[in-house]
């Protein structure tokens, strides 16, 4: 930094409408409810409306469906991350745990989706939890390395032990009973957990998760198990992704190995680097981008994980903050170069 | 009798494919994802500069391994430099480097059982009664003799002892004006060829899989992790422990069974002694 005559910055300022709409008084005009609602509504409208305009296209429709899982697993994902601060390398566990589970309820117990699905992410989470137990004390790499083994042993326990209908996976699931019944629960589920999780970060609960991520030595000295509270933040991660991987398996009528895969792993943590970490909603917008791209790259096979993880590169890169950030700074706040 | 000398000659690949990973982070604190990658890339690019190229065996190898290098040294100072000290950003960026590198290769060809290195010497001989390829004693030969001739370079040359300072405080390494950039890429790079080397030892022994470099991945945390981060005595030490696990492990309960002793001894060590057996420099509070 010379200092000389004719150097700038950048100022960004809140706009007066931000100000105005961050407090009660933003009920009082119907500009400032706009303002605040209109980016809900382009999310949630934009979601719901999704199916009907593909409905001329079932292909893509099914790649609405793909993305709400993905989306689920990368909401969880930044949850974890941004929030906890455990970097979860292994989403492609919970995403076998609950693919397993949903099929083992609906092919032994011959339990339909509609309660298949709640019970395998409820006892999906559970069996992630109590699984990651021993490594909650870790920290950082520590834990990234020990959650990107948990899928790929999950998955040569199931072959070498040939349980679980070994290699083949479990056939004959149950399909959803018709395609819409399929995309408007994912969606839903999809916009009510990026809701609730937005609402939760922001409650006493998601102080305390912060604390754990930025020093968990004071929360610890504040007399608050952080183990207890890592399980729980493991717990709704795992869920969120237990929740995918159900809907996955009844979906394609099918669980098996390859939902232990790494695109389970890798898309998830992409999309929230893209759509921009920390936010939750940028997860969603990230899948919304990365799936119909990795969908088109189909023909390319293994090319798309190598897609995937060179953009993921460039985004860390050079343009962390991701998409969401970026969107919302603009929305937000006006930018004026000045004099220094 | 054999599971000692497996176990040995286990042992050693182990600490082979550990001991780039761990050079790297207590150098750098930089976890190095990529390793795994790296690893599998100097056997593919071993094998086509021999069969593509036509070179003999040696020149490629040595070829192969400054190119791992120099990837090595790239990586760092065109991407991972300007993440340093985010250690989410780190992890997730090396680890898609790595995924780039092994996916990209899948998707290039490399699959099944084509892609072989010869061994050094074909032929077996027999040692108190069990039969070994030369290969396998090459390895542990050549495996001690890169240990050894890493403990002399980082106790004996210039180099190394700013490499080892840099390890053990980065702060006052700086302020004797070791430029710690400059290091960070060189460990890197040298951890790289570690990598490389360990490849083209390893690699006639099986074919060149793009699965291994998840293995050699696995492998080289779960040593570290075990030996403590950092620390190269304990990676050794380490190696040795869940090298003859794995092998009594194969002899006593099957195959199947050798990738879960990885897991196990990293949730025994995490549980009982959370720093790893000789995790001195990265103290407790930092790691758990």
């Amino acid at each position: 930094m010379s200092g000389s005559k004719g150097d700038r910055r950048k100022e960004r300022i809140d706009r007066g409408i931000k100000v105005r709409s961050d407090s009660v008084y933003a009920i009082s005009s119907w500009k400032e409810i706009t303002y605040l609602i209109a980016p809900r509504l382009v999310l949630i409208l934009g979601l719901a409306l999704a199916p009907l305009l593909l409905s001329a296209a079932p292909y893509w429709q099914r790649v609405v469906s793909i993305i709400c899982v993905y989306s689920l697993l990368a909401i969880g994902f930044d949850f974890l991350a941004n929030y906890v601060g455990l970097v979860s390398l292994g989403g492609g566990f919970y995403v076998g745990v609950g693919a397993y589970a949903a099929a083992l309820l609906n092919t032994y117990f011959g339990l339909p989706p509609i309660i298949t699905i709640p019970m395998a992410t409820l006892l999906g989470a559970i069996i992630c939890t109590v699984l990651f137990l021993p490594c909650l004390p870790l920290r950082g790499v520590y834990f990234a390395i020990v959650s990107l083994m948990y899928p790929l042993l999950a998955a040569r326990i199931i072959e070498a032990l040939d349980i679980f209908g070994g290699t083949d996976g479990i056939l004959g699931v149950d399909g959803f009973s018709n395609v819409w019944l399929e995309q408007y629960f994912l969606i839903l589920c999809v916009l009510v957990m990026v809701f609730a999780l937005r609402r939760l970060v922001e409650e006493d609960i998601g102080l305390v998760f912060r604390g754990v991520k930025d020093n968990d030595q004071a929360v610890k000295a504040s007399g608050i198990n952080i183990n207890e509270f890592k399980a729980l933040g493991v717990f709704i991660a795992s869920a969120l992704g237990c929740l995918g991987g159900a809907c996955l398996t009844h979906m394609y009528m099918w669980a098996g190995l390859s939902q232990f895969a790494l695109d389970f792993s890798i898309i998830p943590i992409a999309a929230t680097v893209v759509g921009g970490g920390g936010t939750l909603v940028g997860p969603v917008l990230g899948c919304m981008i990365l799936v119909p791209v990795s969908e088109l790259l189909r023909d390319f096979g293994s090319l798309r994980i190598a897609v995937y993880s060179i953009v993921l590169t460039a985004f860390i890169v050079f343009k962390s903050e991701g998409i969401m950030t970026y969107a919302a700074r603009k929305y937000e706040q006006f930018e004026r170069w000045v004099e220094i | 009798m054999d599971i000692i000398i497996y176990g040995i000659i286990n042992s050693v690949s182990l600490a082979l494919m550990a001991v780039g990973f761990t050079l790297v982070y207590g150098v750098s604190r930089l976890p190095n994802f990529a390793h795994g990658a790296l690893y599998v890339l100097t056997g593919y690019m071993t094998w086509i500069l021999m069969n593509r190229m036509g070179l003999n065996y040696i020149f490629s190898a040595i070829i192969a391994l400054g190119l791992t290098g120099l990837i090595g040294a790239a990586m760092y100072q065109l991407v991972l430099i300007r993440v340093r000290g985010m250690p989410i950003s780190e992890i997730i960026a090396s680890y898609a480097i790595g995924l780039a590198i092994l996916e990209g290769l899948r998707w290039g060809g490399l699959k099944g059982g084509t892609f072989r290195l010869p061994p050094f010497i074909e032929g077996s001989v027999n040692i108190f009664g069990v039969s070994v390829d030369f290969q396998r004693i090459f390895v542990v030969i050549l495996g001690a003799a890169i240990m050894g001739a890493l403990w002399l370079f980082v106790n004996s040359t210039r180099l190394g002892l700013a490499l080892k300072g840099m390890a053990q405080d980065e702060r006052a390494a700086m302020t004797l004006g070791i430029d710690s950039d400059r290091m960070a890429v060189t460990a890197t790079a040298i951890g790289s060829m570690l990598a490389g080397a360990a490849a083209i030892i390893l690699l006639p022994l099986g074919s060149i899989v793009v699965e291994s470099g998840y293995h050699v991945l696995i492998m080289a945390v779960a040593v570290c992790i075990v030996g403590g981060l950092g620390s190269w005595t304990g990676a050794v030490l380490a190696a040795f422990i869940i090298g003859f696990a794995q092998i009594l492990t194969v002899v006593y309960f099957g195959a199947h069974f050798q990738a879960v002793v990885a897991l196990l001894a990293i949730v025994i060590t995490l549980i009982c002694r959370p720093s790893g057996l000789f995790g001195r420099q990265k103290e407790l509070e930092e790691r758990v």
